[in-house]
């Protein structure tokens, strides 16, 4: 392929036009590594409409004590479930990963395209029947015949994940999803290691690598190591479930802790999967947008690599409350602090790249601002959960649930919304209007900290997580809903004996401002990529000292790119 | 000045809400402890200027990262400073912000471990609660009284009326079986289930414990004040997971005693459907409910009048 490729590439130079394959050809039989991210874009989005409509529906619920809209339990269940499952899967990996890692890993090392683009191919052909069997899951029986779906928690727990738990076939087809999600990664990501190792043009050594390819390759190394250990979990819960054995199963023997043990060895590595890519995206931002280099850029790539060493050997940290002994606990009490020092490096890191530089605070620089303000928050509230002992309050409530939104939803996410913003006109040749992009972040800032921060309190409170109605009175008729006066409705609630409906309504009273950001944001895509402006080559005006390849093309860049290889000094 | 601190103070103290061991609309933090488990729990967490704790910590840094980065929004953005400087590494700098923050996790560590250990167990436990998570309910043994055993499911809202005298039964909350528990004697929790994971906890005992079947974990409390506690299932176990609450009364211990004899009696509340509901009724336990606001209500005000 490569060789063909360049035995036409000396008189193909500058002719890229005649490169032309057909819509069908080119986008359901794709080897360019920049449609295969396109595509991975458009379903992230997708795919986190899809999940974001769970949460809506999750709030809406929450906002009143009683039910809204659910009609049982399991029904919320399923909702939490899907939510947990998507945004993880479906949205925050093939976004970050998928899009972002797949367009610009090999722009940024002067790689004309992945190591094995069929690979490629297939790593996101996956996916789509991966994401088609979870929603599928939804619709047949899971509990029993008339409870339809898996309502078992993105973490799957036997026995409640157990045929004693789950008697019909939904937990088998989300099993089978995660498979196929997890077959996907796996390739995607021996593909980004093989290109990262054998594709960098001359010059660019490991340590001349930009931080974004840093992040991925770190982020490629985690999925390889940890994502087999999922699939072995979840396989041994399919034959618990089909087959007669009793792995995780007390009354044959086995043990349903040891799943959470396998589970947690791939579930801790995976929140860094998937904010590792996150930060590789913000330096970058930070960097241009201060017109410096990333300050400390070697502390900056080996704090990555710690935090992917040590996010091995601290999974047990979401077991504090299962029975572990005390001194397990000790000892992942000690691990999972040190955590806290290389994401302190990359933050004073950060802050030390713009300090001294010249700071312009377009869109993407708001978003990076805004992530290093509140993945410190979730950073620090990470720190208080570490200790086992105070673990004990906190394990299951909602302040479990606002620390790791802060980390994903606050940080993973908005790693997301800056990548887009800095790169879209790079991938699409057109700008985005840029008060708008101010206005989705300023938006969607507020709208995020009213939903997480007030569940803090309700976690010191003590609500548990996963719960369609909480301890707290029914509000007459008239102060029922969102659309009643909320000054009448926030004084009946702070007029009652107990109840933990204040900060409840207050965070679905932001979750709807987010919904609202979503619809903006779908505006603003819709508006780019039809009527932007179009994009130079360079439109950040990114300084030399800032420089990645990715800025010395064309936007769009052409459909192959570094026909003449360039070098690194 | 005196005066208006003074004032101050008296409005702060007098506008406390009165602090049931429950979730209150007005609360941002725990529930008031009672136990020194909670107690201990809460030191290490809440704001004081007495001892370590993670609240002053965690906020200290948030503050301090966030003024750096208004900081360098004012000072360095392109206006004020349009030529950037050249700098990319300092070596002391990375020095020390490694540095610190092991020093601040080593400060953190220290009281970390004194609690973790606290909680772990109590040696010598005057007696043993033993609970079985089942969907959607819990069983509750006391081993110490052969016999002694009874199922604890949720009172639905539109019973509560019937089981909580004056309208103070909690949406949610309430069980018909409660526990009663005595005050000051340690006591052993044994957790296990029958069928999937369940977690057994109340805030305010700082207690929770996963209840996995084919498994028994151990807890303890010393309960401290006399008082009416609520707890919630804390891992998902199916449809009714937020239905299967946890209600506790906390006694002197001759109370607690005359409740054992009546329900392991032979009386007319052991043969009741809820036989520990009918004792908690017979024995008049709910005056508690009424004590423990006004009880700490009293506390808040004298603390003012010092």
């Amino acid at each position: 392929m490569n060789a063909a490729h360049s035995a036409t590439a000396d008189h193909a130079h500058d002719d890229h036009g005649h490169h032309t394959p057909g819509f069908f050809t080119r986008w359901f039989m794709s080897t360019n590594h920049k449609d295969i991210g396109t595509l991975y874009i458009i379903f992230s989005i997708c795919a986190a409409l899809v999940g974001g409509w769970f949460s809506m529906m999750m709030r809406h619920e929450l906002g009143d004590p009683g039910m809204q809209l659910a009609q049982n339990g399991h029904q919320w269940n399923v909702w939490v479930t899907a939510h947990g499952l998507i945004m993880v899967f479906f949205v925050v990996m093939p976004g970050l990963i998928g899009g972002f890692g797949n367009w610009f890993l090999p722009l940024m090392i002067g790689a004309p395209d992945m190591a094995f683009p069929r690979l490629n191919n297939i790593s996101f052909w996956l996916i789509v029947p991966a994401f088609l069997l979870l929603v599928g899951s939804a619709f047949v029986p899971g509990v029993s015949a008339e409870l339809l779906g898996a309502g078992t928690g993105w973490t799957v727990y036997p026995p409640l994940s157990s045929k004693l738990g789950h008697a019909g076939m939904s937990v088998d087809m989300a099993i089978f999803a995660l498979h196929l999600a997890g077959a996907s990664s796996i390739l995607g990501a021996a593909n980004m290691i093989t290109t990262v190792f054998n594709m960098r043009a001359p010059g660019m050594t490991l340590h001349k690598m930009p931080l974004f390819v840093w992040a991925m390759l770190v982020t490629a190394f985690l999925l390889v190591l940890a994502v087999p250990v999922l699939g072995g979990a979840i396989t041994m819960l399919l034959t618990d479930r089909n087959f007669g054995t009793a792995f995780f199963d007390p009354t044959g023997g086995g043990d349903p802790i040891l799943y959470q043990h396998l589970f947690w060895f791939f579930g801790h590595p995976e929140v860094y999967i998937m904010i590792l890519p996150a930060f590789g995206i913000i330096s970058h931002i930070v960097s241009t947008f201060s017109k410096k280099p990333v300050f400390g850029y070697l502390g900056m790539a080996y704090a990555m690599v710690s935090i992917g060493v040590v996010g091995f050997i601290v999974w047990a940290h979401h077991m504090y409350t299962t029975g572990i002994s005390v001194n397990t606990q000790a000892y992942f009490t000690a691990a999972t602090l040190i955590i806290a020092v290389p994401t302190g490096i990359k933050i004073f890191s950060w802050i030390a790249t713009m300090w001294g530089g010249s700071i312009e605070f377009k869109t993407p620089m708001l978003w990076a601002i805004g992530f290093i303000f509140l993945f410190t928050v979730g950073g620090v509230t990470g720190v208080v959960l570490a200790n086992a002992g105070m673990d004990t309050s906190l394990h299951d409530t909602y302040y479990v649930v606002a620390h790791f939104h802060y980390v994903l939803s606050l940080g993973a996410v908005f790693g997301l919304f800056a990548g887009f913003y800095y790169w879209i006109g790079k991938m699409s040749g057109r700008m985005y209007p840029e008060w708008a992009g101010c206005l989705h972040f300023w938006i969607t800032f507020i709208g995020v900290n009213l939903v997480f921060f007030p569940q803090h309190f309700l976690g010191l409170q003590g609500m548990p997580r996963r719960y369609v109605d909480y301890a707290a009175p029914i509000p007459p008729e008239h102060l029922q809903g969102p659309l009643v006066n909320p000054i009448e409705k926030i004084k009946w609630i702070m007029d009652q004996e107990y109840g933990l409906h204040l900060w409840n309504y207050v965070s679905t009273m932001g979750a709807y401002m987010t919904g609202g950001s979503v619809i903006l944001f779908l505006l603003i895509v819709f508006y780019t990529l039809f009527f932007g402006k179009k994009a130079s080559g360079n439109y950040w005006n990114v300084q030399p000292q800032c420089m990645t390849l990715e800025w010395t093309l064309p936007s769009p860049p052409p459909f192959h790119q570094f026909d003449i290889q360039p070098k690194i000094k | 000045m005196t005066r208006v601190l003074a004032a101050l103070t008296v409005w702060l103290a007098t506008s406390l809400p009165a602090l049931a061991f429950e979730p209150k609309p007005n609360e941002l933090g725990f529930q008031p402890p009672a136990s020194e488990n909670m107690v201990r729990l809460e030191e290490f967490h809440n704001f004081s200027w007495t001892h370590i704790n993670l609240m002053t910590i965690i906020t200290a840094i948030v503050i301090f990262v966030l003024a750096l980065l208004i900081w360098v929004a004012i000072r360095y953005n392109h206006k004020a400073n349009p030529v950037p400087s050249k700098t990319t590494h300092n070596v002391l700098l990375e020095v020390i912000w490694t540095v610190v923050p092991v020093i601040i996790l080593i400060v953190i560590a220290v009281p970390s471990y004194k609690l973790l250990f606290y909680l772990d167990r109590t040696a010598n436990p005057d007696m043993t609660l033993k609970i079985s998570g089942y969907q959607w309910g819990w069983t509750y043994s006391y081993p110490e009284h052969e016999g002694l055993e009874f199922n604890a499911d949720i009172i639905p809202e539109a019973e509560l009326a019937e089981y909580i005298p004056e309208g103070k039964g909690r949406r949610m909350l309430e069980t018909y079986n409660p526990i009663v528990l005595p005050i000051e004697k340690n006591i052993q929790v044994l957790t296990t289930a029958s069928d999937v994971i369940h977690a057994w906890t109340i805030p305010a005992f700082g207690i929770k414990k996963d209840a996995v079947p084919g498994r028994t974990n151990e807890a303890w409390v010393r309960i401290t004040v006399p008082g009416i506690y609520y707890g919630q299932c804390s891992e998902i176990c199916g449809i009714s997971h937020a239905s299967m609450p946890i209600s506790v009364y906390a006694v002197p211990f001759e109370e607690y005693e005359a409740w054992i004899a009546c329900v392991s009696g032979t009386g007319a509340e052991s043969k009741a459907d809820y036989p520990s509901r009918a004792c908690v009724k017979s024995l008049g336990f709910d005056k508690y409910r009424n004590l423990q606001n006004a009880s700490v209500k009293q506390e808040a005000t004298n603390g003012a009048s010092e």
